[in-house]
Protein backbone atom coordinates (compact mmCIF):
# COMPACT_ATOMS: atom_id res chain seq x y z
CA UNK A 1 0.00 0.00 0.00
CA UNK A 2 3.12 2.17 0.85
CA UNK A 3 4.81 1.13 -2.20
CA UNK A 4 3.23 4.26 -4.60
CA UNK A 5 -0.22 3.60 -6.04
CA UNK A 6 -1.87 0.83 -8.11
CA UNK A 7 -0.90 -2.68 -8.83
CA UNK A 8 2.60 -3.36 -9.46
CA UNK A 9 4.13 -3.19 -13.08
CA UNK A 10 4.36 -7.12 -14.06
CA UNK A 11 8.05 -8.23 -14.92
CA UNK A 12 9.14 -9.65 -18.14
CA UNK A 13 8.98 -13.21 -16.94
CA UNK A 14 5.28 -12.85 -15.37
CA UNK A 15 4.01 -11.00 -19.05
CA UNK A 16 5.69 -14.14 -20.57
CA UNK A 17 4.00 -17.11 -18.40
CA UNK A 18 0.73 -15.14 -18.79
CA UNK A 19 0.94 -15.31 -22.63
CA UNK A 20 1.79 -19.37 -22.22
CA UNK A 21 -1.14 -19.77 -20.17
CA UNK A 22 -3.33 -18.24 -22.93
CA UNK A 23 -1.92 -20.14 -25.79
CA UNK A 24 -1.83 -23.06 -23.35
CA UNK A 25 -5.76 -22.28 -22.69
CA UNK A 26 -6.96 -21.66 -26.12
CA UNK A 27 -5.00 -24.56 -27.38
CA UNK A 28 -7.12 -26.39 -25.17
CA UNK A 29 -10.38 -25.20 -26.27
CA UNK A 30 -9.85 -25.85 -29.72
CA UNK A 31 -8.98 -29.63 -29.13
CA UNK A 32 -12.02 -29.98 -27.03
CA UNK A 33 -14.16 -28.53 -29.89
CA UNK A 34 -12.71 -30.52 -32.58
CA UNK A 35 -13.25 -33.83 -30.49
CA UNK A 36 -16.73 -32.58 -29.83
CA UNK A 37 -17.46 -32.10 -32.93
CA UNK A 38 -15.93 -35.11 -34.67
CA UNK A 39 -17.53 -37.50 -32.07
CA UNK A 40 -20.95 -35.87 -32.79
CA UNK A 41 -20.76 -36.36 -36.75
CA UNK A 42 -19.71 -39.74 -35.96
CA UNK A 43 -22.24 -40.43 -33.92
CA UNK A 44 -24.72 -39.01 -36.73
CA UNK A 45 -23.18 -40.85 -39.40
CA UNK A 46 -23.26 -44.29 -37.56
CA UNK A 47 -27.21 -43.93 -36.04
CA UNK A 48 -28.54 -42.97 -39.91
CA UNK A 49 -26.67 -45.41 -41.54
CA UNK A 50 -27.71 -48.14 -39.39
CA UNK A 51 -30.13 -50.46 -41.13
CA UNK A 52 -32.68 -50.14 -38.82
CA UNK A 53 -32.34 -46.12 -38.99
CA UNK A 54 -35.39 -45.56 -40.81
CA UNK A 55 -37.33 -47.42 -38.97
CA UNK A 56 -36.68 -46.22 -36.03
CA UNK A 57 -36.85 -42.43 -37.80
CA UNK A 58 -40.81 -43.07 -38.07
CA UNK A 59 -41.63 -44.66 -34.85
CA UNK A 60 -39.29 -43.06 -32.55
CA UNK A 61 -39.20 -39.28 -34.02
CA UNK A 62 -42.01 -39.03 -36.10
CA UNK A 63 -42.63 -34.79 -36.02
CA UNK A 64 -46.38 -35.29 -36.89
CA UNK A 65 -47.19 -37.66 -33.77
CA UNK A 66 -44.92 -35.52 -31.62
CA UNK A 67 -47.10 -32.42 -32.68
CA UNK A 68 -50.54 -34.52 -32.56
CA UNK A 69 -49.20 -35.80 -28.93
CA UNK A 70 -48.26 -32.72 -27.56
CA UNK A 71 -51.29 -31.15 -25.96
CA UNK A 72 -52.65 -34.57 -24.12
CA UNK A 73 -49.13 -35.11 -23.04
CA UNK A 74 -48.72 -31.64 -21.62
CA UNK A 75 -52.20 -31.84 -19.94
CA UNK A 76 -50.80 -34.90 -17.92
CA UNK A 77 -47.49 -32.69 -17.05
CA UNK A 78 -49.81 -30.55 -15.64
CA UNK A 79 -50.69 -33.10 -13.17
CA UNK A 80 -46.83 -34.33 -12.63
CA UNK A 81 -46.22 -30.63 -11.76
CA UNK A 82 -48.71 -30.39 -9.16
CA UNK A 83 -47.50 -33.57 -7.49
CA UNK A 84 -43.78 -32.06 -7.36
CA UNK A 85 -44.91 -28.77 -5.91
CA UNK A 86 -47.47 -30.37 -3.33
CA UNK A 87 -44.90 -33.57 -2.87
CA UNK A 88 -42.08 -31.25 -2.84
CA UNK A 89 -43.29 -29.22 -0.35
CA UNK A 90 -44.38 -32.51 1.82
CA UNK A 91 -41.08 -33.73 1.44
CA UNK A 92 -38.98 -30.80 3.02
CA UNK A 93 -41.94 -30.81 5.68
CA UNK A 94 -41.96 -34.46 6.73
CA UNK A 95 -37.90 -34.78 6.08
CA UNK A 96 -37.17 -31.36 9.02
CA UNK A 97 -39.80 -33.40 11.58
CA UNK A 98 -38.09 -36.68 11.13
CA UNK A 99 -34.92 -34.67 11.38
CA UNK A 100 -35.42 -33.44 14.40
CA UNK A 101 -37.00 -36.29 15.88
CA UNK A 102 -34.15 -38.17 15.81
CA UNK A 103 -31.99 -35.24 17.17
CA UNK A 104 -33.99 -35.51 20.39
CA UNK A 105 -32.38 -36.55 23.45
CA UNK A 106 -33.78 -37.91 26.81
CA UNK A 107 -35.10 -41.39 27.55
CA UNK A 108 -38.73 -40.18 27.70
CA UNK A 109 -38.31 -39.26 23.87
CA UNK A 110 -37.08 -42.45 22.81
CA UNK A 111 -40.09 -44.50 21.17
CA UNK A 112 -40.36 -41.33 19.03
CA UNK A 113 -36.64 -41.21 18.23
CA UNK A 114 -36.86 -45.20 17.70
CA UNK A 115 -40.17 -44.60 15.31
CA UNK A 116 -38.01 -42.00 13.44
CA UNK A 117 -35.07 -44.30 12.65
CA UNK A 118 -37.38 -47.03 11.49
CA UNK A 119 -39.31 -44.69 8.99
CA UNK A 120 -36.63 -43.97 7.43
CA UNK A 121 -34.56 -47.50 7.67
CA UNK A 122 -37.79 -48.71 5.97
CA UNK A 123 -38.64 -46.24 3.31
CA UNK A 124 -34.93 -45.21 2.32
CA UNK A 125 -34.48 -49.38 1.63
CA UNK A 126 -37.54 -49.79 -0.22
CA UNK A 127 -37.94 -48.92 -4.23
CA UNK A 128 -40.36 -46.30 -4.91
CA UNK A 129 -42.18 -48.42 -7.80
CA UNK A 130 -42.97 -50.71 -4.59
CA UNK A 131 -44.17 -48.54 -2.29
CA UNK A 132 -46.28 -47.08 -4.70
CA UNK A 133 -47.93 -50.55 -5.74
CA UNK A 134 -48.13 -51.05 -2.11
CA UNK A 135 -49.70 -47.48 -0.95
CA UNK A 136 -51.43 -47.48 -4.30
CA UNK A 137 -53.36 -50.35 -3.95
CA UNK A 138 -52.96 -51.62 -0.30
CA UNK A 139 -54.63 -48.23 1.05
CA UNK A 140 -57.78 -48.70 -1.02
CA UNK A 141 -57.90 -52.36 -0.68
CA UNK A 142 -58.19 -51.79 3.37
CA UNK A 143 -61.87 -50.17 2.62
CA UNK A 144 -61.64 -47.74 5.34
CA UNK A 145 -64.32 -45.22 5.50
CA UNK A 146 -63.06 -41.85 3.65
CA UNK A 147 -59.97 -43.18 2.32
CA UNK A 148 -59.23 -41.65 -0.43
CA UNK A 149 -58.60 -43.68 -4.10
CA UNK A 150 -57.39 -41.06 -6.26
CA UNK A 151 -54.22 -42.45 -7.77
CA UNK A 152 -53.06 -38.56 -7.40
CA UNK A 153 -52.88 -38.76 -3.77
CA UNK A 154 -51.62 -41.85 -3.28
CA UNK A 155 -49.19 -41.59 -5.88
CA UNK A 156 -48.04 -38.29 -3.46
CA UNK A 157 -48.10 -39.84 0.06
CA UNK A 158 -45.85 -42.64 -1.98
CA UNK A 159 -43.75 -40.39 -3.08
CA UNK A 160 -43.83 -38.14 0.00
CA UNK A 161 -42.93 -41.26 1.77
CA UNK A 162 -39.74 -42.43 0.27
CA UNK A 163 -38.65 -39.13 -0.43
CA UNK A 164 -39.07 -37.93 3.23
CA UNK A 165 -36.71 -40.65 4.52
CA UNK A 166 -33.75 -39.47 1.92
CA UNK A 167 -34.45 -35.81 2.87
CA UNK A 168 -34.44 -36.59 6.76
CA UNK A 169 -30.82 -37.64 6.22
CA UNK A 170 -30.07 -35.09 4.35
CA UNK A 171 -31.29 -32.43 7.42
CA UNK A 172 -30.20 -34.81 9.82
CA UNK A 173 -26.12 -34.42 8.38
CA UNK A 174 -26.69 -30.80 8.29
CA UNK A 175 -27.68 -30.62 11.72
CA UNK A 176 -24.96 -32.50 12.80
CA UNK A 177 -22.28 -30.48 10.43
CA UNK A 178 -22.87 -27.58 12.52
CA UNK A 179 -20.26 -27.41 15.27
CA UNK A 180 -21.14 -28.53 18.65
CA UNK A 181 -19.71 -25.41 20.04
CA UNK A 182 -22.35 -23.68 18.52
CA UNK A 183 -25.20 -25.36 20.27
CA UNK A 184 -23.17 -24.66 23.30
CA UNK A 185 -22.66 -21.45 22.79
CA UNK A 186 -26.64 -20.96 22.60
CA UNK A 187 -27.87 -22.71 25.50
CA UNK A 188 -25.49 -20.92 27.65
CA UNK A 189 -27.14 -17.59 26.17
CA UNK A 190 -30.47 -19.40 27.98
CA UNK A 191 -31.92 -20.67 24.62
CA UNK A 192 -34.07 -23.38 24.95
CA UNK A 193 -33.62 -26.73 22.78
CA UNK A 194 -36.58 -25.53 20.52
CA UNK A 195 -34.74 -22.17 20.24
CA UNK A 196 -31.52 -23.05 19.36
CA UNK A 197 -32.47 -25.25 16.88
CA UNK A 198 -34.80 -22.62 14.95
CA UNK A 199 -32.58 -19.59 15.60
CA UNK A 200 -28.70 -21.18 15.73
CA UNK A 201 -28.34 -24.75 14.44
CA UNK A 202 -31.48 -24.68 11.22
CA UNK A 203 -30.41 -21.81 9.47
CA UNK A 204 -26.89 -22.92 9.47
CA UNK A 205 -27.71 -26.64 8.64
CA UNK A 206 -30.10 -25.27 5.65
CA UNK A 207 -27.38 -23.64 3.93
CA UNK A 208 -25.18 -26.65 4.21
CA UNK A 209 -27.56 -28.88 2.66
CA UNK A 210 -29.62 -26.44 0.20
CA UNK A 211 -27.12 -27.95 -2.56
CA UNK A 212 -28.44 -31.90 -2.20
CA UNK A 213 -31.48 -30.95 -1.34
CA UNK A 214 -31.41 -29.01 -4.42
CA UNK A 215 -30.27 -32.26 -6.30
CA UNK A 216 -32.95 -35.02 -4.68
CA UNK A 217 -35.67 -32.18 -6.00
CA UNK A 218 -34.04 -32.86 -9.54
CA UNK A 219 -34.41 -36.57 -8.76
CA UNK A 220 -37.97 -36.05 -7.96
CA UNK A 221 -39.05 -34.07 -11.24
CA UNK A 222 -38.44 -37.06 -12.79
CA UNK A 223 -39.76 -39.71 -10.38
CA UNK A 224 -43.22 -37.62 -10.20
CA UNK A 225 -43.61 -39.49 -13.86
CA UNK A 226 -44.21 -42.85 -11.74
CA UNK A 227 -47.18 -42.42 -9.85
CA UNK A 228 -48.66 -43.87 -14.14
CA UNK A 229 -48.11 -47.28 -12.62
CA UNK A 230 -51.44 -46.19 -10.68
CA UNK A 231 -53.11 -44.98 -13.54
CA UNK A 232 -52.79 -41.62 -12.79
CA UNK A 233 -53.63 -39.68 -15.90
CA UNK A 234 -50.16 -38.15 -16.18
CA UNK A 235 -47.52 -37.17 -18.77
CA UNK A 236 -46.21 -41.05 -19.09
CA UNK A 237 -49.19 -42.60 -18.59
CA UNK A 238 -50.81 -40.11 -21.73
CA UNK A 239 -47.99 -41.17 -23.60
CA UNK A 240 -48.68 -45.21 -23.16
CA UNK A 241 -51.94 -44.50 -23.89
CA UNK A 242 -50.99 -42.80 -27.52
CA UNK A 243 -48.26 -44.98 -27.95
CA UNK A 244 -51.14 -47.88 -27.97
CA UNK A 245 -53.26 -46.36 -30.26
CA UNK A 246 -50.77 -45.31 -32.71
CA UNK A 247 -48.63 -47.68 -32.64
CA UNK A 248 -45.55 -45.14 -32.23
CA UNK A 249 -43.17 -44.81 -29.91
CA UNK A 250 -42.68 -40.80 -30.77
CA UNK A 251 -44.93 -39.80 -27.57
CA UNK A 252 -42.50 -41.62 -25.05
CA UNK A 253 -39.43 -39.30 -26.36
CA UNK A 254 -41.85 -36.54 -26.56
CA UNK A 255 -42.91 -36.57 -22.56
CA UNK A 256 -39.09 -37.90 -22.22
CA UNK A 257 -37.83 -34.25 -23.92
CA UNK A 258 -40.26 -32.43 -21.58
CA UNK A 259 -39.06 -33.93 -18.01
CA UNK A 260 -35.62 -33.07 -19.60
CA UNK A 261 -37.06 -29.54 -20.29
CA UNK A 262 -38.33 -29.30 -16.82
CA UNK A 263 -35.25 -30.59 -14.94
CA UNK A 264 -32.57 -28.26 -16.73
CA UNK A 265 -33.40 -24.85 -14.73
CA UNK A 266 -32.99 -26.86 -11.72
CA UNK A 267 -30.17 -28.65 -12.29
CA UNK A 268 -28.51 -24.46 -13.54
CA UNK A 269 -29.70 -23.26 -9.96
CA UNK A 270 -28.29 -26.40 -8.36
CA UNK A 271 -25.09 -26.03 -9.94
CA UNK A 272 -25.31 -22.12 -8.95
CA UNK A 273 -26.11 -22.53 -5.76
CA UNK A 274 -23.31 -25.40 -4.83
CA UNK A 275 -20.77 -22.89 -6.72
CA UNK A 276 -21.63 -20.42 -4.33
CA UNK A 277 -21.53 -22.71 -1.32
CA UNK A 278 -17.73 -23.38 -2.73
CA UNK A 279 -17.07 -20.24 -2.74
CA UNK A 280 -18.36 -18.98 0.39
CA UNK A 281 -15.79 -22.13 2.03
CA UNK A 282 -13.10 -21.54 0.32
CA UNK A 283 -12.80 -17.65 1.04
CA UNK A 284 -13.91 -17.35 4.77
CA UNK A 285 -12.11 -18.49 7.90
CA UNK A 286 -15.29 -19.73 9.67
CA UNK A 287 -13.91 -19.61 12.48
CA UNK B 1 -16.65 -12.43 51.91
CA UNK B 2 -20.65 -12.39 51.55
CA UNK B 3 -22.47 -15.46 50.42
CA UNK B 4 -20.37 -16.26 47.13
CA UNK B 5 -22.02 -15.78 43.70
CA UNK B 6 -21.08 -19.32 42.64
CA UNK B 7 -20.45 -21.81 45.02
CA UNK B 8 -19.24 -25.36 44.21
CA UNK B 9 -19.08 -27.86 46.29
CA UNK B 10 -17.67 -31.04 46.07
CA UNK B 11 -18.35 -31.43 42.15
CA UNK B 12 -17.53 -34.75 41.02
CA UNK B 13 -17.54 -35.24 37.07
CA UNK B 14 -17.13 -38.83 35.83
CA UNK B 15 -16.86 -39.67 31.59
CA UNK B 16 -16.89 -43.64 31.15
CA UNK B 17 -14.60 -44.48 33.91
CA UNK B 18 -12.16 -41.69 33.64
CA UNK B 19 -12.97 -39.40 36.90
CA UNK B 20 -12.24 -35.97 35.73
CA UNK B 21 -13.34 -34.25 38.65
CA UNK B 22 -13.09 -35.76 41.84
CA UNK B 23 -14.81 -33.59 44.60
CA UNK B 24 -13.90 -29.70 43.23
CA UNK B 25 -14.47 -27.02 46.07
CA UNK B 26 -14.40 -23.04 44.73
CA UNK B 27 -16.47 -20.15 46.02
CA UNK B 28 -16.18 -16.97 44.29
CA UNK B 29 -17.27 -14.01 45.74
CA UNK B 30 -19.03 -10.91 44.28
CA UNK B 31 -16.67 -8.89 42.48
CA UNK B 32 -13.90 -11.08 42.45
CA UNK B 33 -11.57 -12.67 39.61
CA UNK B 34 -10.97 -16.55 39.99
CA UNK B 35 -8.21 -17.71 37.67
CA UNK B 36 -8.52 -21.57 37.48
CA UNK B 37 -5.07 -23.06 36.65
CA UNK B 38 -4.16 -26.28 35.69
CA UNK B 39 -2.52 -28.77 32.90
CA UNK B 40 -4.58 -30.18 29.93
CA UNK B 41 -6.70 -32.57 30.61
CA UNK B 42 -7.04 -31.62 34.24
CA UNK B 43 -10.45 -30.94 33.97
CA UNK B 44 -11.26 -27.14 33.88
CA UNK B 45 -13.53 -26.99 31.10
CA UNK B 46 -15.00 -29.68 32.28
CA UNK B 47 -15.61 -27.35 35.94
CA UNK B 48 -16.83 -24.75 34.01
CA UNK B 49 -19.27 -26.86 31.70
CA UNK B 50 -20.74 -28.14 34.82
CA UNK B 51 -21.28 -24.70 36.35
CA UNK B 52 -22.83 -23.60 33.66
CA UNK B 53 -25.00 -26.73 33.18
CA UNK B 54 -23.82 -27.33 29.60
CA UNK B 55 -23.15 -31.13 32.02
CA UNK B 56 -24.79 -32.34 34.45
CA UNK B 57 -22.42 -33.10 37.63
CA UNK B 58 -22.37 -36.75 39.10
CA UNK B 59 -21.77 -35.60 42.57
CA UNK B 60 -21.91 -32.52 44.36
CA UNK B 61 -23.50 -29.10 44.02
CA UNK B 62 -23.54 -25.94 42.43
CA UNK B 63 -25.08 -23.04 44.32
CA UNK B 64 -25.86 -19.99 42.16
CA UNK B 65 -26.55 -16.82 44.68
CA UNK B 66 -27.40 -19.64 47.18
CA UNK B 67 -29.67 -21.99 44.91
CA UNK B 68 -29.12 -25.14 44.06
CA UNK B 69 -28.69 -25.52 40.81
CA UNK B 70 -27.48 -28.76 40.29
CA UNK B 71 -31.36 -29.93 41.23
CA UNK B 72 -32.39 -31.80 38.63
CA UNK B 73 -36.20 -29.75 39.31
CA UNK B 74 -34.27 -26.40 38.55
CA UNK B 75 -34.84 -24.89 35.08
CA UNK B 76 -31.97 -24.89 33.59
CA UNK B 77 -32.17 -22.48 30.71
CA UNK B 78 -33.36 -20.22 33.64
CA UNK B 79 -30.26 -20.76 35.25
CA UNK B 80 -28.21 -20.54 32.48
CA UNK B 81 -29.39 -16.83 31.81
CA UNK B 82 -27.77 -15.62 34.79
CA UNK B 83 -24.57 -16.65 33.76
CA UNK B 84 -22.74 -15.85 30.64
CA UNK B 85 -19.86 -18.33 29.17
CA UNK B 86 -17.47 -17.40 26.27
CA UNK B 87 -15.52 -20.46 25.09
CA UNK B 88 -12.09 -21.13 23.40
CA UNK B 89 -13.75 -21.01 19.63
CA UNK B 90 -16.99 -21.11 17.77
CA UNK B 91 -18.25 -18.76 19.86
CA UNK B 92 -20.25 -16.28 17.47
CA UNK B 93 -23.34 -17.55 15.42
CA UNK B 94 -21.77 -17.17 11.45
CA UNK B 95 -25.29 -16.66 10.17
CA UNK B 96 -26.03 -13.60 12.20
CA UNK B 97 -24.37 -10.32 12.16
CA UNK B 98 -22.11 -9.05 14.92
CA UNK B 99 -24.97 -7.23 16.50
CA UNK B 100 -27.40 -9.66 16.17
CA UNK B 101 -25.42 -11.72 17.57
CA UNK B 102 -25.51 -9.49 20.96
CA UNK B 103 -28.74 -9.12 20.89
CA UNK B 104 -30.61 -11.90 20.57
CA UNK B 105 -30.40 -13.56 23.67
CA UNK B 106 -31.25 -10.20 25.25
CA UNK B 107 -34.56 -10.06 22.78
CA UNK B 108 -35.46 -13.68 22.46
CA UNK B 109 -34.59 -15.20 25.58
CA UNK B 110 -35.21 -12.36 27.88
CA UNK B 111 -37.98 -10.48 25.69
CA UNK B 112 -36.72 -7.18 26.23
CA UNK B 113 -37.50 -4.43 24.14
CA UNK B 114 -35.54 -4.40 20.91
CA UNK B 115 -34.57 -0.47 20.66
CA UNK B 116 -33.40 -0.40 23.96
CA UNK B 117 -31.09 -3.34 23.99
CA UNK B 118 -29.78 -2.40 20.73
CA UNK B 119 -28.68 0.82 21.92
CA UNK B 120 -27.54 -1.07 25.00
CA UNK B 121 -25.61 -3.32 22.22
CA UNK B 122 -23.77 -0.44 20.63
CA UNK B 123 -23.04 1.13 23.63
CA UNK B 124 -21.11 -2.07 24.45
CA UNK B 125 -19.42 -2.59 20.96
CA UNK B 126 -18.42 0.63 21.42
CA UNK B 127 -16.79 0.40 24.30
CA UNK B 128 -14.35 -2.42 22.82
CA UNK B 129 -13.82 -0.34 19.95
CA UNK B 130 -16.11 -2.68 17.41
CA UNK B 131 -18.99 -0.20 16.65
CA UNK B 132 -18.08 0.40 13.20
CA UNK B 133 -17.91 -3.68 12.70
CA UNK B 134 -21.73 -4.05 13.84
CA UNK B 135 -23.38 -5.19 10.33
CA UNK B 136 -20.36 -7.35 9.83
CA UNK B 137 -20.47 -11.13 10.18
CA UNK B 138 -18.27 -12.93 12.30
CA UNK B 139 -16.02 -14.64 9.45
CA UNK B 140 -14.62 -10.97 8.54
CA UNK B 141 -13.85 -10.52 12.16
CA UNK B 142 -10.35 -11.33 13.37
CA UNK B 143 -9.75 -13.91 15.79
CA UNK B 144 -9.40 -11.10 18.64
CA UNK B 145 -12.26 -8.98 17.53
CA UNK B 146 -14.79 -12.21 17.50
CA UNK B 147 -13.67 -13.23 20.88
CA UNK B 148 -14.00 -9.59 22.01
CA UNK B 149 -17.89 -9.90 20.71
CA UNK B 150 -18.31 -12.66 22.16
CA UNK B 151 -17.45 -11.28 25.63
CA UNK B 152 -20.31 -8.23 24.98
CA UNK B 153 -22.40 -10.65 23.82
CA UNK B 154 -22.02 -12.69 27.13
CA UNK B 155 -21.99 -9.49 29.10
CA UNK B 156 -25.13 -8.38 27.42
CA UNK B 157 -27.18 -10.64 28.84
CA UNK B 158 -26.37 -8.70 32.31
CA UNK B 159 -25.20 -12.14 34.16
CA UNK B 160 -24.29 -12.21 37.33
CA UNK B 161 -21.14 -14.51 36.75
CA UNK B 162 -18.86 -14.17 33.87
CA UNK B 163 -17.11 -17.61 32.79
CA UNK B 164 -14.67 -17.68 30.29
CA UNK B 165 -12.83 -20.66 29.26
CA UNK B 166 -9.28 -19.97 27.73
CA UNK B 167 -10.50 -17.28 25.25
CA UNK B 168 -7.29 -16.35 24.34
CA UNK B 169 -5.68 -19.76 23.74
CA UNK B 170 -7.08 -20.21 20.14
CA UNK B 171 -5.40 -16.67 19.19
CA UNK B 172 -2.21 -15.79 17.64
CA UNK B 173 -0.12 -14.20 20.10
CA UNK B 174 -0.45 -10.32 19.09
CA UNK B 175 -4.17 -10.67 19.22
CA UNK B 176 -4.10 -11.82 23.06
CA UNK B 177 -3.97 -8.54 24.61
CA UNK B 178 -6.59 -6.63 23.10
CA UNK B 179 -8.71 -9.59 24.39
CA UNK B 180 -7.14 -9.51 28.03
CA UNK B 181 -8.05 -5.80 27.52
CA UNK B 182 -11.45 -6.61 27.60
CA UNK B 183 -11.64 -8.78 30.45
CA UNK B 184 -9.77 -6.47 32.20
CA UNK B 185 -11.74 -3.31 31.74
CA UNK B 186 -15.29 -6.22 32.86
CA UNK B 187 -13.38 -7.19 35.86
CA UNK B 188 -12.52 -3.15 36.71
CA UNK B 189 -16.03 -2.73 36.50
CA UNK B 190 -16.98 -5.02 39.24
CA UNK B 191 -18.14 -8.52 37.10
CA UNK B 192 -17.34 -11.85 38.94
CA UNK B 193 -15.19 -13.89 36.75
CA UNK B 194 -14.35 -16.85 36.70
CA UNK B 195 -11.41 -18.09 33.93
CA UNK B 196 -9.63 -20.69 33.06
CA UNK B 197 -6.51 -19.41 31.19
CA UNK B 198 -2.84 -20.35 30.51
CA UNK B 199 -1.89 -16.53 30.96
CA UNK B 200 -0.13 -16.88 34.02
CA UNK B 201 1.04 -13.13 34.07
CA UNK B 202 -2.50 -12.31 33.24
CA UNK B 203 -3.92 -13.98 35.99
CA UNK B 204 -1.07 -12.68 38.31
CA UNK B 205 -2.28 -8.90 37.46
CA UNK B 206 -6.28 -9.64 37.44
CA UNK B 207 -6.95 -12.59 39.41
CA UNK B 208 -7.88 -12.17 42.80
CA UNK B 209 -7.52 -15.81 43.52
CA UNK B 210 -5.45 -18.35 41.89
CA UNK B 211 -6.71 -21.72 41.95
CA UNK B 212 -5.05 -24.62 40.78
CA UNK B 213 -7.01 -27.55 39.65
CA UNK B 214 -4.77 -30.86 39.88
CA UNK B 215 -6.11 -34.88 39.88
CA UNK B 216 -9.33 -33.85 39.97
CA UNK B 217 -9.56 -31.55 43.59
CA UNK B 218 -8.86 -27.50 43.55
CA UNK B 219 -5.14 -28.68 45.39
CA UNK B 220 -4.24 -25.32 46.07
CA UNK B 221 -5.81 -21.91 46.23
CA UNK B 222 -5.18 -17.88 47.25
CA UNK B 223 -3.94 -14.90 46.11
CA UNK B 224 -2.16 -15.04 42.89
CA UNK B 225 1.48 -13.60 44.74
CA UNK B 226 1.20 -16.70 46.99
CA UNK B 227 0.00 -19.34 44.77
CA UNK B 228 1.78 -18.10 41.49
CA UNK B 229 5.25 -17.22 43.55
CA UNK B 230 5.45 -19.40 46.40
CA UNK B 231 3.16 -22.63 46.18
CA UNK B 232 2.73 -24.69 48.95
CA UNK B 233 2.20 -28.00 46.89
CA UNK B 234 4.90 -29.59 45.33
CA UNK B 235 2.99 -30.54 41.85
CA UNK B 236 1.25 -26.78 42.21
CA UNK B 237 5.68 -26.09 42.09
CA UNK B 238 6.28 -29.21 38.92
CA UNK B 239 3.45 -27.39 37.02
CA UNK B 240 4.77 -23.88 37.64
CA UNK B 241 8.32 -24.61 36.48
CA UNK B 242 6.78 -26.60 33.10
CA UNK B 243 4.65 -23.54 32.19
CA UNK B 244 7.80 -21.57 32.97
CA UNK B 245 9.69 -23.48 30.84
CA UNK B 246 7.16 -22.97 27.64
CA UNK B 247 7.93 -19.38 28.58
CA UNK B 248 4.12 -18.60 29.72
CA UNK B 249 4.67 -16.87 32.62
N1 LIG C 1 -17.44 -35.21 26.64
C1 LIG C 1 -16.38 -35.90 27.10
N2 LIG C 1 -16.37 -37.24 27.02
C2 LIG C 1 -15.33 -37.94 27.50
N3 LIG C 1 -14.25 -37.41 28.08
C3 LIG C 1 -14.21 -36.08 28.19
C4 LIG C 1 -15.27 -35.24 27.70
N4 LIG C 1 -14.94 -33.97 27.94
C5 LIG C 1 -13.75 -34.00 28.55
N5 LIG C 1 -13.29 -35.25 28.69
C6 LIG C 1 -12.05 -35.65 29.34
O1 LIG C 1 -11.97 -34.98 30.57
C7 LIG C 1 -10.63 -34.61 30.85
C8 LIG C 1 -10.60 -33.13 31.20
O2 LIG C 1 -10.91 -32.37 30.05
P1 LIG C 1 -11.02 -30.80 30.09
O3 LIG C 1 -11.39 -30.38 28.73
O4 LIG C 1 -11.92 -30.40 31.20
O5 LIG C 1 -9.54 -30.38 30.45
P2 LIG C 1 -8.92 -28.92 30.50
O6 LIG C 1 -8.35 -28.76 31.84
O7 LIG C 1 -9.90 -27.94 30.04
O8 LIG C 1 -7.74 -29.06 29.47
P3 LIG C 1 -7.17 -27.98 28.43
O9 LIG C 1 -6.26 -27.11 29.21
O10 LIG C 1 -6.43 -28.80 27.43
O11 LIG C 1 -8.34 -27.26 27.83
C9 LIG C 1 -9.82 -34.98 29.65
O12 LIG C 1 -9.14 -36.16 29.94
C10 LIG C 1 -10.84 -35.22 28.58
O13 LIG C 1 -10.40 -36.23 27.71
MG1 LIG D 1 -10.12 -26.72 28.32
Amino acid sequence: MDQGVGLPEPSALELSRRAWRRSRARRSTLIGLLSTLVFAVVAYLVVTNAPGWPRVQTTFFSPSVAWESLPLILEGLWLNLQVLVLGGFLVLVVGLLVSLTRTLRGAALAPLRILATAYVDLFRGMPLIIVLYLVGFGFPALGLQGMPTSPFVLGTVAIVLVYGAYVAEVFRAGIESVHPSQRAAARSLGLNHRQTMRIVVLPQALRTVTPALLNDFIALQKDVGLISVLGALDAVRQAQILVGQSFNFTPYVVAGLLFVLLAIPSARVADAVSARARRRQQSGSLL
Amino acid sequence: MSEPVLDVRGVVKVFGDNAVLRGVDLAVGEHQVVALIGGSGSGKSTLLRCASLLETVDDGQVLLDGEDVTDPRIDADQVRRRMGVVFQAYNLFPHLSVLDNVTLAPTVVHGRPKAEVRDEAMALLTRIGLAEKAGEYPDRLSGGQQQRVAIVRALAVRPRVLLLDEITSALDPELVGEVLAVVREVAAQGMTIVMATHEMGFARQVADTVAFLDGGVVLESGPPQQVLGDPVEARTRQFLSRVIDAGRL
